[in-house]
């Protein structure tokens, strides 16, 4: 149990063994452990974020979903109004147009009875002219008696 | 025939000293009487040697070198040094596999324990916990090699005496708190300049005519660090491997007589204990425990073959101090671990304290 020389040689050999580990041994080391647990920590993180962004996806998809849902019924209220107002739409055109033709062929009516009724009238105004020459055997000078007869015949 | 008994420690006090000095290489100062088996010789000058024996190594005094703690020390060093190098360069960032996972495992735990008690930032303090952690591991591992083993065997090859637990050297453990030492007076010198010293003289009573009692209380505290840190992780492998060497004696010395207490040992050999005997029991359980490894043998047939092996050669008392051997072993390599971990910890805390501002 002497202290001699021994304890300067194990002092100079721990400076050498401490010198080479810091040297070649733990930088070494610890830069692979670090780069590894820089790995696993970004693995950690995207395997997170990629959770993280499916969860966001499936709410999207979900709002997505509602919202064409909404849409879609909205869309179909909407033709089913727009449908409602053409056939009324149609409804009244068509009854317009009923009421016009019938306008129409009431006035083409009123127009053939009136040509009907000038044709008689005519007829009438030159049968009583004729019956009136006949009776007075001579004839009556049609210039003279115009105003009469159509007088005549207006009244007719 | 000092030499001779050195060889083949009989007596119990002579076998503990024997394990208990390490081999040391020296200068005997002149005028110094060597006794050897050619006789005495009077030195005429200063001599480096190796010594032989206690008196020789008291001699030589300051001036001397324990050849097997550098040694043991430097080579465990070296291997931690190239299987941590080898891990480094193997170690890749995408899938740590067998040896290097454990490696980085380590290099974790020693970043995580000063990244806890140690604040500032010094590229330093992190290598050298590692250091400290793995080199004095390796050494106290030494511990649970069988005692007598690499003694006997190198006393084969002509080694006197070798100690091969490089932390059971006061001079190894203080080695290295004094290196921590060193350090820590640096850094409290580099980071607090003045403070340093204001923080000797006036804590902890705050005013000037305490300095003397200050300066007193704080320099032992100070100067008890390094002491206690390598006195404690000495004491405690001091003490370990003590207990191997009593729990050895006590079935070696007493492996006399009968069958029955002795075994085949003492039948053979008689009162001493034979190395070659104990050598082929050695590797015979050795070998059984490969086999065992290697799945070919079941745990209780191992354990079993050992015990017999160990009753044949050792007898009660050899399978018994084998048995408390083992025992004492598994016990031991907590100590081991945790005085290597109270080592580094504490190295950091240490170093940490040098680094803050604030006392």
């Amino acid at each position: 149990m002497n202290i001699n020389l021994t304890l300067f040689g194990q002092m100079v050999t721990f400076a050498i063994f401490v010198w080479f580990c810091m040297k070649f041994i733990w930088p070494i080391l610890l830069a692979s452990l670090e780069e590894r647990q820089k790995k696993i920590e970004d693995g950690l993180n995207y395997a997170e974020k990629a959770s993280r962004d499916l969860a966001n996806a499936e709410e999207e998809i979900d709002a997505k979903l509602d919202e064409a849902k909404v849409e879609a019924s909205s869309i179909i209220d909407q033709a089913n109004k727009r449908a409602m107002q053409i056939i009324e739409d149609a409804k009244i055109k068509a009854s317009e147009e009923g009421d016009r033709i019938k306008l129409a062929a009431k006035a083409e009516i009123d127009l053939e009875t009136n040509r009907a009724k000038e044709k008689l009238r005519k007829s009438v105004a030159d049968l009583a002219i004729k019956g009136a020459e006949k009776i007075l055997e001579k004839s009556v000078d049609k210039e003279v008696n115009k105003s009469l007869l159509d007088k005549l015949a207006k009244e007719l | 025939m000092k030499g001779l008994a050195s060889k083949d420690p009989a007596t119990t006090s002579e076998y503990i000293q024997h394990h208990l000095q390490n081999l040391v290489y020296g200068r005997l100062p002149a005028g110094f009487e060597r006794h050897s088996e050619q006789g005495h010789q009077v030195l005429t000058e200063n001599t480096w040697t190796l010594a032989h024996g206690a008196d020789e190594v008291a001699a030589m005094g300051f001036w001397a070198v324990h050849v097997d703690s550098m040694a043991w020390s430097i080579g465990l060093g070296i291997v931690f040094c190239l299987v941590f190098r080898w891990a480094a360069l193997k170690s890749n960032p995408s899938t740590p596999k067998g040896f290097i996972n454990f490696v980085e495992f380590i290099v974790e735990l020693v970043d995580n324990k000063v990244k806890e008690s140690f604040h500032a930032k010094n590229r330093l303090i992190a290598p050298l916990a590692l250091t400290i952690f793995i080199w004095i591991f390796l050494m106290n591992l030494m511990d649970l090699v069988p005692v007598d083993l690499v003694p006997k065997l190198l006393m084969l090859v002509g080694v006197e005496y070798q100690k091969i637990v490089p932390s059971t050297d006061p001079n190894v453990t203080m080695g290295m708190a004094l290196g921590v030492f060193l350090l820590m007076l640096f850094y409290n010198i580099k980071i607090k300049g003045f403070g340093f010293v204001k923080e000797l003289t006036m804590h902890p009573f705050n005013h000037w005519a305490f300095i003397p009692v200050n300066l007193f209380m704080e320099l032992v505290g100070f100067l008890a660090k390094p002491f206690s840190l390598g006195l404690r992780l000495f004491g405690n492998m001091y003490a370990g491997e003590m207990i191997f060497i009593l729990i050895a004696l006590m079935f070696a010395a007493g492996a006399g007589g009968s069958i029955i207490s002795g075994g085949l040992n003492a039948q053979l050999f008689g009162e001493g204990t034979n190395v070659f005997l104990w050598l082929v029991t050695f590797l015979l359980v050795c070998f059984i425990c490969l086999l065992n490894l290697k799945g070919k043998l079941s745990t209780g047939k191992t354990a079993l073959y050992s015990l017999i092996l160990l009753m044949i050669s050792g007898g009660i008392l050899g399978l018994s101090g084998g048995i408390m051997q083992l025992g004492w072993a598994i016990f031991h390599i907590i100590i081991v671990t945790l005085q290597a971990f109270i080592f580094m910890v504490l190295t950091v805390v240490y170093l940490g304290m040098a680094h803050e501002q604030d006392h």
